[in-house]
């Protein structure tokens, strides 16, 4: 093999085995499989989040069809860079988690499935600290089975 | 139910630019069973990121909990009519979709 192609080569391999670190958006397998919430929080490595009421969620208190629940967050904690919703009794309990930059607000509105009544939980990371609130929904009708 | 094209409006508000997208997603969970009892296989969307004027400025990780057609809101700081938005998506197929539009 000649020197330049072996380099090529090298260049080649080095470029692959970088790229899942180059992915920041990267989606967190083993945190997104996590039987329950407090597990999926230590592996984002979330310990013990201070209660937050600058922290604000607007949710139903009752959601008629749990397929589609409706939440707004929002943090008023300044520096806050992400947001991760878990809703406790969901059998993935880590719903999402969205990393705000370049003058995004910590806010977020969607749409999630619940399977039953659960506690509702953001956690707002800013800096090194962590903070929470949660809110309790109650469903009719569950959103995960068939 | 495939994926399919996304809609996007980004307009101005108070001190703000607000972004609400949609995307048309079955979001399969991987727990649901056809008519024949048959699980569906997962199959949703799992990162998403939003740019404006090439910047990114909001990176999502979701899980199939997020409802099927998924619609977000955004807030981005400041902003003037004519900025660049766009959102993208990756689902867990390697599918990808992505839209663009002005703010207003």
């Amino acid at each position: 093999m000649d020197p330049l192609r072996r380099k090529t080569l090298l260049a080649a391999a080095a470029a692959l085995l970088l790229r899942p670190f180059a992915a920041l958006a990267a989606w967190n397998k083993e945190a997104f499989g996590a039987k329950s919430a407090a597990d999926a929080l230590k592996t984002l490595g979330i310990a013990s989040p201070a209660p937050s009421k600058d922290i604000v969620i607007e949710a139903p208190q009752i959601a008629e069809n749990g397929a589609v629940v409706p939440i707004e967050i929002q943090s008023n904690i300044p520096g806050t860079t992400v947001l991760t919703v878990v809703i406790e009794k969901n059998p993935f309990p880590l719903n999402s988690r969205f990393t705000f930059r370049e003058g995004a607000l910590p806010f977020v509105k969607l749409n999630v499935k619940m399977g039953e009544t659960s506690a509702v939980r953001v956690i707002a990371q800013a800096g090194a600290r962590s903070y929470t609130a949660s809110q309790e929904i109650k469903v009719t009708i569950g959103g995960c089975g068939g | 139910m495939a994926a399919g094209p996304m809609k996007m409006r980004a307009t101005l508000g108070s001190g703000y630019t607000d972004v609400r997208v949609l995307m048309t997603h079955p979001m399969e969970t991987g727990l649901r069973k056809d008519a024949d009892g048959k699980v569906v296989p997962a199959h949703f969307i799992q990162t998403l990121t939003v740019k404006v004027n090439g910047k990114t400025v909001v990176e999502g990780e979701i899980s199939q909990a997020v409802s099927r057609n998924p619609v977000f809101s955004f807030r981005v700081k400041g902003g003037a009519k004519g900025d660049k938005v766009e959102v993208s998506w990756v689902d867990t197929e390697g599918e990808t979709n992505k839209t663009e539009a002005a703010v207003a």
